[in-house]
């Protein structure tokens, strides 16, 4: 309790701090936060089609690409983790697809999808199926010789030992992954949306930048900042329950 | 050996079905150039000097991000991981801070630095500071007590302990924060390159042919020139933690 | 009395190393038969050949019935952490209606003494009583064969008398046809109605012996029992324990590496 408070306090702090010389400064570039607060207010509060029209869709194509690559992201690398001689064939360009900077294919899916959520989709899905995939891959690796032989003596079918061994022994991997996937696809939400449409906080934060209008754009900034604080703690929630049977509780880790 | 061999088969099979499905009718012609035009636009573009000169400005930016990145991240990593008080007084605010995500800062970072290579350097360190910083904090909670308590019974003092104990201990997963840090910065860089508009750099180039000629086998040259560079720089990274780091 | 496994002239080659040379040995229903060598003779891969796990260059297993289940040595790794106790019992059950999958369970965990723990996981338990879950697993399955690799190495020695003990109860109120590979002489004397003895690389059998004793056995009388002792040393004889050869050597260091194994698990 006192380390919640002994937080927040800087926090607020920090924030107090912010207020003060944005009073005093008075300079265009950084707003005090109650400006911003009060922008913010403005835009998507008292104009709910603004939140409506271009928060929302933003979130959806977010986890929408983001549900996508994880699904295809976790199957690919079960099955390819628990094949050696799958992963020599597929391994180096593996590793050569990770390394494209998945911005740089935007002009790409804009001429193969056209403008619009299908191009981005295909962004954040490209952009972000690499960490999964690679962890789900090094996961189901890391079945250990035991359970595999436990497994086979048994006879278990198919299902329950993909689904019963391979999987809940990758898993702890797996949400590594799909916690860094949740923070990059974030960033190419905003990307495609600088670039892909008129709507969504991308495009928003754009225009303000094209009117010069500096609150906006820092209430654009902070939304982000909470909307990945936000989905992060949720994915954080769901992995300390989903990785409850893990022998040591682990400390909250950000990887 | 073999395996090597398999991994080139996977490369050549993904060529080939990219060649087909860039010749078939299913998709228009200009948007997916086949390999074999992408390759030769690729032998052109390398022997270019310009060409040259934007690679290498975006792999010098990137360097100069990576090492600024490495300046702030790794001690602010010593402090926070060291010292509990203040990494629980700073959590809240890096918990804000650190899923910013960097693309935001665009517009900002635009108008306060304009369109130099300062822009995308200093997005590029935002991005890449937190991988660093996180690994180092994570170092040192790994960090084994009985080391310290050994360097203790010597008469170590306390920045000893940081500097002869704590910090080579931590190398190998601050190494890996760098490696994770300069994908990522890789892709804070073109992107910045390719939506602000600096006058040099691969995502400028990029952008240059779309939005020019609509070269698309110009734009998989600086996509593919990208990848490479990523690769290199992911493997020139582990292969240093292994070398030079073997504990 | 019907065989339950018949082993014939089975061997083993990884590359050029033959690590089993031709073992033709049987073991009849309801008995139970202690494998001994020492360590690194090939007996794991005995095991591995005879549970099908690994397909042996050359000759037969042949098995009645279809069910094998094994009892590895390594209780941590293979019991399943995400599944509870109850939960890694019916792992091998899958196939079944559910409410016979419990009733099957609840039975097994009553017969070595774990009723009370269903809902734990295994890792909130002690060594001893994670390999009793392991026990529970495989007699759950109702195994033709039950197959045991050093079952009780890697707990402590009051927790292996007791492991003994609970092994030879159960399989007397269950009758049950078990193969108890160990290197640990004493042990395959105090368990066994018979006993293969291997020699060292390639693993041959040295001897089928008969274990004189009463079906019914006690730590204390038992062990200090004539025909107990003279059993053993005649094993240990056979085994060439206490003459300084390579052999025992080797077998002596692999002893202390799994002994600090244990530790450090």
């Amino acid at each position: 309790m006192t380390k919640f408070l002994q937080r927040w306090t800087v926090f607020a702090g920090l924030v107090a701090v912010w207020q003060l010389l944005g009073w005093f400064a008075d300079d265009p570039f950084f707003p005090p936060p109650s400006k911003i607060v009060s922008a913010a207010w403005d835009w998507w509060v008292l104009e709910p089609e603004n939140f409506t029209g271009h928060v929302v869709p933003s979130v959806v194509r977010l986890l929408s690409g983001w549900v996508i690559a994880s699904v295809l992201g976790v199957s690919l690398g079960l099955l390819l983790g628990r094949s050696d001689r799958a992963m020599e064939y597929a391994g180096p360009l593996l590793v050569f697809l990770r390394s494209i900077p998945p911005p740089a294919l935007v002009p790409v899916f804009l001429l193969l999808f056209k403008a619009g959520t299908s191009m981005q989709l295909a962004t954040i899905v490209f952009g972000v199926i690499w960490p999964v995939l690679l962890n789900s891959v090094d996961g189901a690796r890391s079945v250990d010789v035991t359970k595999v032989d436990t497994s086979a003596v048994f006879r278990i079918p198919r299902w329950q030992w993909v689904l019963g061994v391979v999987l809940p022994a990758a898993s702890p991997k797996i949400f590594a992954g799909l916690r860094v996937s949740l923070s990059l696809s974030l960033v190419l939400m905003v990307i495609s949306e600088l670039v892909g449409t008129d709507n969504g906080i991308g495009s928003q934060l754009m225009q303000a930048q094209r009117e010069f209008d500096y609150t906006r754009m820092w209430a654009g900034i902070v939304l982000l900042g909470v909307l990945g604080y936000g989905l992060n703690t949720a994915l954080l929630a769901v992995e300390r329950r989903a990785l409850a049977w893990q022998p040591r509780s682990r400390d909250e880790q950000h990887a | 050996m073999r395996a090597f061999t398999r991994g080139l088969l996977g490369i050549a099979g993904f060529l080939v079905l990219w060649e087909l499905l860039g010749r078939s009718p299913l998709i228009p012609a200009h948007a997916l150039p086949p390999p074999s035009v992408v390759f030769g636009e690729l032998v052109t573009q390398l022997t270019s000097p310009e060409f040259i000169g934007h690679v290498v400005a975006t792999v010098l930016a990137l360097l100069i991000a990576i090492v600024i990145a490495i300046a702030i991240a790794v001690p602010s990593g010593l402090v926070l991981g060291s010292v509990p008080a203040v990494r629980h007084a700073t959590r809240a605010v890096v918990e804000f801070l650190r899923p910013i995500p960097s693309v935001a800062l665009i517009p900002l970072a635009l108008v306060m630095l304009g369109f130099g290579p300062e822009t995308k350097i200093t997005l590029a360190v935002y991005a890449a500071l937190w991988p660093i910083l996180f690994n180092t904090i994570y170092a040192l909670d790994e960090l084994d007590p009985l080391l310290v308590d050994t360097a203790r019974v010597f008469g170590t003092g306390r920045l000893g302990v940081l500097f002869l104990v704590a910090l080579p201990s931590a190398l190998p997963f601050v190494l890996t924060g760098i490696r994770l840090a300069a994908t990522t910065a890789l892709i804070v860089m073109v992107s910045v390159e390719l939506m602000a508009g600096s006058q040099i750099g691969l995502g400028y180039f990029i952008m240059e042919a779309r939005s020019g000629p609509g070269r698309m086998d110009q734009v998989l040259v600086g996509t593919v020139v990208a990848g490479a560079i990523g690769v290199l720089l992911n493997n020139g990274l582990e292969r240093v933690r292994r070398r030079w780091v073997a504990w | 009395m019907s065989n339950m496994l018949e082993v014939a002239d089975l061997g083993h080659t990884y590359g050029d190393y033959e690590a089993i040379g031709g073992l033709s040995f049987t073991v009849r229903a309801g008995e139970l038969v202690c494998v001994v060598g020492p360590s690194g003779c090939g007996k794991s891969t005995l095991l591995r050949t005879i549970s099908g796990l690994i397909e042996p260059s050359r000759g037969d297993v042949s098995l009645k019935g279809s069910h094998l289940a094994v009892v590895f040595q390594d209780y941590s790794r293979s019991l399943f952490p995400w599944l509870t106790v109850q939960g890694n019992v019916e792992f091998p059950l899958r196939s079944l209606p559910r409410a016979e999958r419990r009733v099957r369970a609840a039975e097994a965990l009553e017969w070595v003494g774990l009723s009370g723990a269903a809902r734990k996981r295994p890792w909130q338990l002690s060594g001893g009583m994670q390999q009793r879950v392991a026990i529970a697993r495989a007699l759950a399955y109702r195994p033709s064969l039950l197959l045991m690799d050093e079952p009780f190495a890697s707990v402590d020695a009051q927790t292996r008398f007791e492991l003994e003990d609970l092994l030879l109860r159960v399989r007397r109120e269950h009758d049950t046809t078990v193969l108890v590979v160990t290197h640990d002489i004493d042990e395959s004397v105090y368990l066994g109605d018979r006993i293969l003895v291997l020699s060292g690389s390639p693993a041959r059998l040295v001897a089928d012996l008969e274990v004189p004793l009463p079906a019914e056995r006690d730590q204390v009388t038992t062990r200090t029992d004539e025909g107990f002792v003279a059993l053993r040393s005649k094993v240990a004889r056979l085994l060439n324990v206490g003459k300084p050869s390579m052999d025992v050597e080797k077998w002596a260091e692999a002893e202390r590496e799994s002994l600090s194994e244990t530790v450090s698990s």
